[in-house]
């Protein structure tokens, strides 16, 4: 099943043509920055903006066809929305806000007590909106949009709000909301690190167009596209653990076809995870040095290199079994290597470098 | 202290305010809404139609309701047709002149209300499944429910002291329509009256006071409970 959304509304001073096909279920994260179009794409699939023309599929259910005159109030659309300031209602408790929805839909998969316990929301259900944090808000309103057994979940930056803690402190929430609910989810942001630890396929949006989409780990390492681009670039593989080595103080994990040390980690042999290699902590070789520090020495092809003239730099994607790599370095570096497009070369990092999410 | 008399006119005048708020409430809450949200070709029309009794002379606004309700008016000959119903000269006719005398009041208050209420919400309802209907009912109408109940009250009050429309439409009738302020005024006309006024007049001070912190406190509690 799949999410085909497709939009093109002309405002004053910009057009948007937006138009994407995503997996579901899953998390499609919407990418771009601030005015790029990502919220108005989310507007529009929830029935709250009517753009000029688009067409929207849901699993087969078609939304809206401004082509065959087919537009579905927002309220008859059965798409959960979280807002960015959470929109809880202040005359009622939490629990009545739960349950707005929930009385308004057919009954459905998603059950009162599964939804309370999954968002840790037990001990608010008697409090009122004001009383509460932000991070607790946020949760609330992905309750109750959740309990409106929506055939789609959209999200839009619902943690831009918080502070780097209450992000902390949501994040893993979602994480699991994903792995419980077999549901598709829109997931707009500008935060990285959030679609990085979410996202299943990523769209990314620039200036009112899709510029890249595909599976989170592809698109996020393909050094022509923005997301690749940015100060802190990194390759993101998914993985699971292999196993522990207590004695030395390191886990094996597998990630993108080649195998990984990093610091112990208190996980599960066979447990799924993301990993993260910042772009600035890979170092090139030519051939495997000796007496070095480096755990991981990871050989690869080189793939393609992308100039980046602005930082003379280059970011260099290495080519693994089953993912890329992504590496800034010096041109003058690859020059001294002799390095080449289609060449092997080997990957050095640090075990502490590689981030586990 | 008070006759049969006195208290008759202030058990009136309770019960002209409580009709004149009865009916024109609802009204004033549609109004206010069409001002608040409506965007319509005669939204500025509205608007000063609404407002109109606030600038006029109440004896003007007597009066032009002597000719519109009046028993050879356009509707008041209708109503008489059809209902049997007189309002000239009648409680329900100086309730309507109260009526039409704080209706501004309360579209004010109400409007500001609605006003207030974050639209952001009423979309939240929206793609939580709420059509129009229920999400007036159950998020505009009650976010929006201190400023209504602030109108009422203050249209109560109002009308406790309505003198030149009801004077004019309903005339000074004993039991009728003689409301406190058309009691005071017609016992300063009389030899020796002054005592009895300045008597109906602290009660008519007392009512007042009464309305307007009642009001206060009860906007404050409704807004507590509001979360504001």
């Amino acid at each position: 099943m799949s999410i085909e959304v497709a939009l093109r509304h002309r405002f004053a001073d910009k057009t948007l043509d937006i138009r994407f096909t995503a997996p579901s279920p899953g998390v499609t994260a919407l990418f771009g920055r601030s005015g790029a179009g990502k919220s108005t794409a989310l507007m529009t699939i929830a029935g709250l903006l009517r753009p000029d023309a688009c067409r929207i599929v849901i699993d087969g259910e078609v939304l809206a066809d401004t082509a065959a005159g087919l537009w579905l109030a927002p309220e008859r659309r059965r798409v959960g929305l979280v807002f960015q300031d959470a929109r809880l209602f202040p005359h009622l408790s939490v629990a009545g806000n739960l349950r707005y929805g929930q009385r308004r839909a057919p009954p459905g998969a998603i059950g009162f007590d599964e939804v309370v316990d999954l968002l840790g929301i037990a001990d608010l259900l008697g409090r009122r909106p004001h009383t509460l944090s932000g991070g607790e808000r946020q949760r609330v309103a992905i309750g109750r949009a959740l309990l409106s057994q929506p055939r789609l979940l959209l999200l839009d930056e619902p943690l831009s709000g918080l502070d780097g803690a209450r992000k902390a402190e949501i994040l893993p929430y979602l994480a699991r909301l994903k792995a419980a609910l077999r549901l598709p989810m829109l997931y707009v942001s500008h935060a990285p690190d959030e679609v990085l630890r979410l996202a299943d396929t990523l769209v990314l949006i620039k200036d009112g167009h899709v510029v890249g989409t595909g599976p989170v780990a592809e698109v996020a390492a393909r050094g022509d596209l923005p997301f690749a681009r940015r100060n802190d670039a990194g390759a993101l593989l998914l993985g699971h653990v292999m196993g522990h080595e207590a004695a030395r103080g390191l886990t094996r994990i597998e990630g993108g076809g080649a195998v990984w040390l990093v610091p112990l980690l208190d996980r599960p042999v066979g447990a799924t995870c993301r990993i993260r290699i910042p772009a600035r902590e890979v170092i090139l070789a030519a051939k495997v040095p000796e007496a070095i520090s480096v755990q991981n020495i990871v050989p690869g092809t080189l793939r393609h290199i992308e100039a980046e003239t602005a930082r003379h730099s280059a970011l260099v994607e290495i080519g693994l079994p089953d993912g890329t790599l992504l590496a800034r370095v010096t041109p003058d570096a690859i020059a001294r290597l002799g390095l080449s497009v289609g060449g092997p070369v080997l990957a050095l990092v640090k075990s502490t470098a590689i981030e586990v999410l | 202290m008070f006759d049969a008399q006195d208290i008759e006119a202030i058990w009136l005048t309770l019960i002209v305010a409580g009709r004149a708020v009865g009916f024109a409430l609802p009204l004033a809450v549609v109004a206010a809404w069409a001002l608040a949200r409506g965007r319509f070709a005669g939204h500025a029309m509205l608007n000063t139609l609404v407002h109109l009794p606030l600038v006029l002379p109440p004896v003007v606004t007597g009066w032009l309701l002597l000719i519109v309700f009046g028993i050879r008016g356009p509707i008041g000959s209708r109503l008489m047709e059809w209902f049997g119903m007189r309002l000239v000269f009648t409680t329900n006719g100086a309730a309507l002149a109260c009526a039409v005398m704080t209706f501004p009041v309360m579209v004010r208050a109400i409007r500001l209300s609605l006003e207030a209420v974050d639209p952001g919400l009423e979309a939240a309802a929206r793609s939580l499944g709420a059509g129009w209907f229920d999400r007036m009912l159950t998020i505009t109408m009650p976010l929006a429910s201190p400023g209504i109940l602030v109108g009422g009250i203050v249209g109560f009050a109002t009308c406790l002291g309505e003198f030149g429309a009801v004077i004019t439409f309903a005339a000074s009738i004993p039991g009728e329509t003689r409301t406190l302020p058309l009691a005071i005024y017609a016992a300063l006309q009389e030899p020796g009256g002054e005592e009895r006024a300045a008597a109906l007049a602290l009660v008519s001070l007392a009512l007042a006071l009464t309305g307007l912190l009642l009001s206060d406190w009860l906007a404050r509690r409704l807004n507590r409970v509001l979360g504001r």
